[in-house]
């Protein structure tokens, strides 16, 4: 690793081997989405997903700086969040992903809805900015118990435009709840561009009229997302309120399945897929290219693990069928 | 008048989304207080395209896109539909209408009412409704029963190109709200509709096809499976008639009542979930009224299983009534299997 990079994780703690670690998890979430599209395309799976590549920095920068016992709070556009937090399996998200009774819901919920509560993975969210208010609520459970723990929401910028987002982000400040309000701006909102829908510059100016802490970073660089949020994490954890952080960054694929894009240029597009978050941290670590590639390809192998276990899993029994509304 | 049911011998065809985009063209051509307010309606040209070009012919000051604030869209429906204008709100996916309850139950339903019968507030709000695309629990509703229920709303739901733009052309000249259900697999089904500018009564249910052995009302995609388990009931000598109510609210009950005198027996069959769906309203019509007496088996309905929408392909069809459970229900009822 080249000495810069060396001195850059020194100075946070992190080890040689917590910067190969954070770049494998991008690249699995990479591999992930990428083999994501190639089942959809043949037709393996249904229904709809939303991919997250290029976004990857934003997710194993901000799990990183958390703890396994915090809480987590997803969005629709969620894979890449639920790879990178703690004891998650890619063969069980896989699994989920193509409808199977192994899955993280027992082949229930799908790509938007994917939770594994038992490791405070609260699950991922169809409603955009369905898990704002709720972030409450778990705020509120870790300031009665008197844990130090957070818990951290995500949304994106189409989510920030939600009532919900008022009424959540206001309740936490007032409330000095330990939350971390994670927005992960692409730029749109479906077709949505960021400046037809704010007339602001940054999301985080608007943490001022609630009175919190608001941060905007490049999202597409792993160690200022992480950075951020590891103040916030602090400030949390130390009692003092929420904090509203603005990841800046950029979806490469559509917003779903079917997205003729319309509203941007491929221009764009290419202008973004330079600033890719996994080759500018690879960059970073001083990886030659053959060395990067290989990682990546390690990264798409044990997808593919994912897709045979998955394959090799039972449907859901349709006996079944009724189970599970009710506790 | 043309048939609007199934084949149509070389006329103009149009998919259900063509038709309603050829409604809402034509209208607001001709009348300026129209406009067309939703999520992704412009630029996107909607979820499901009904939309598609519209920005392009009339602007994007009346083909607007909104953030993503379903309370807002209907809020924005209302203010201005009270104060002289036409809008065609839409909420991308029936599931996110739950957002603007408030606005459309306490608000919409209710001003005209509690202002003495002063005021109107004729807004529209389109929202695709039903499963069968794998979007799983939360894009998957159907929940017209909820507006049914709400003195002041009206609630459409067309089964079929033709009526999908006779009916939206009603209902935004109406004086009242209308949520406007629509599904999302029929966007992309064919039938007739001609040409010009047309309007379709609501509260006009129509008989779609005859028979004598049983009566089936159902409503959105299920007529059109209704039609196909009569032709596949037909080849049995089972002749069911069907009936679809295309406007849920106010019900035109009549030519229901007149039908199940006819067959002495009923069944109805919605998507939504069976509890509290709009099926116990059309049962009880039925044995409310003079049709009692000729009833000679119990009336049945066939709908959603009483849980949410599922992700899994397999479990998603057997959560809703499918050709083949339509076909075995109405052929026990005949044969008086039940
Ligand atoms: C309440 C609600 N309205 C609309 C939608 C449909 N929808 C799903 S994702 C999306 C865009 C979300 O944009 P953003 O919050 O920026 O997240 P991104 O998709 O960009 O990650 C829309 C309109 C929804 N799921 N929920
Ligand atoms: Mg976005």
């Amino acid at each position: 690793m080249q000495p810069v990079a060396v001195d850059e994780l020194q100075k946070r703690g992190l080890s040689a081997e917590n910067a190969h670690e954070m770049l494998m998890k991008m690249m699995l979430i990479r591999a992930f989405e990428e083999k994501a599209e190639e089942l959809f395309a043949m037709g393996r799976v249904h229904g709809t997903m939303h991919l997250s590549i290029g976004q990857e920095a934003s997710a194993v920068g901000l799990s990183t700086a958390l703890d396994s016992r915090d809480y987590l709070l997803n969005t629709h556009r969620g894979h890449g969040h639920c790879l990178a937090w703690y004891g998650s399996s890619p063969d069980l998200m896989m699994a989920e992903f193509m409808g199977k009774e192994t899955g993280y819901c027992r082949g229930r919920g799908g790509s938007m809805h994917i939770a594994n509560v038992d490791t405070n993975n609260l699950g991922a969210n169809g409603i955009v900015g369905g898990g704002l208010p709720i972030s409450v609520g778990v705020g509120l459970t870790i300031k009665l118990r008197k844990t130090d723990q957070v818990a951290a929401v995500i949304f994106g910028d189409g989510g920030a435009n939600t009532g919900a987002f008022h009424e959540a982000v206001n309740m936490a400040s007032i409330w000095n709840l330990p939350v971390i309000y994670f927005c992960e701006n692409n730029q749109y909102a479906m077709s949505m561009a960021f400046h037809r829908a704010f007339n602001i510059e940054h999301i985080s100016d608007r943490a001022v009229g609630y009175g919190i802490k608001g941060m905007t970073v490049d999202g597409n660089d792993l160690l200022q997302v992480y950075d951020a949020a590891v103040e916030a994490i602090a400030r949390a954890r130390a009692g003092e309120g929420p904090t509203l952080i603005e990841s800046v960054t950029y979806r490469w694929k559509g917003h779903s399945k079917s997205d003729k894009q319309a509203y941007r240029t491929r221009d764009e597009v290419k202008e973004w897929q330079d600033k890719d978050p996994i080759r500018r941290f690879a960059a970073f670590m001083g990886m030659t290219d053959a060395e990067r590639d290989a990682l990546q390809a390690q990264a798409h192998q044990r997808i593919e693990e994912a897709v045979t276990f998955s394959e090799n899993s039972p449907e859901p029994d349709v006996a079944a069928i009724l189970e599970g509304v009710y506790a | 008048m043309p048939d609007q049911n199934g084949s149509t011998n070389g006329a103009r065809e149009l998919t259900y989304a063509e038709a309603l985009r050829e409604g809402l063209r034509q209208i607001m051509a001709q009348d300026e207080r129209v406009f067309i307010i939703g999520e992704d309606v412009g630029v996107y040209g909607g979820a499901f395209g009904v939309s598609a070009g519209l920005r392009d012919e009339f602007g994007a000051e009346r083909v607007i896109d909104t953030p993503i604030s379903e309370a807002g869209i209907a809020g924005a429906c209302i203010g201005s539909a009270l104060t002289g204008m036409r809008p065609v709100g839409e909420i991308q996916f029936m599931d996110f209408i739950t957002i603007s309850m408030e606005q459309l139950v306490l608000q919409a339903a209710k001003i005209r009412f509690m202002f003495g019968g002063k005021a109107t507030v004729p807004m529209v709000l389109r929202t695709p409704a039903g499963s069968g695309t794998g979007a799983a629990a939360q894009h998957s509703e159907s929940l017209e029963n909820w507006f049914v229920h709400v003195p002041g709303l009206k609630v459409v739901m067309p089964s079929n190109p033709y009526d999908a733009k006779g009916l939206l052309l009603s209902a935004i000249q109406d004086e009242n709200p209308v949520i406007f259900v629509e599904h999302k697999l029929l966007y992309r089904t064919k039938g007739h509709v001609p040409e010009e500018m047309y309007t379709i009564p609501l509260s006009e249910s129509k008989v779609v096809r005859e028979g004598q052995h049983l009566t089936v009302i159902a409503t959105s995609v299920m007529v059109r499976r209704a039609l196909e388990a009569a032709d596949i009931l037909a080849q049995e000598g089972i002749e069911i008639e069907i009936v679809d109510p295309r406007t849920l609210m106010p019900l035109d009950e009549k030519p229901i009542v007149e039908s199940v005198k006819k067959t002495g027996k009923a069944m109805v069959i919605h998507e939504a979930v069976k509890t509290g769906g709009y099926g116990g309203e059309i049962v009880s019509r039925i044995v409310e009224s003079d049709a009692f007496g000729y009833l000679e088996a119990p009336v049945r309905r066939l709908a959603g299983l009483d849980i949410p929408i599922p992700y899994n392909r397999t479990l998603e069809a057997h959560t809703v009534p499918q050709v083949q459970n339509i076909v075995d229900e109405a052929r026990k009822l005949v044969k008086g299997d039940y």
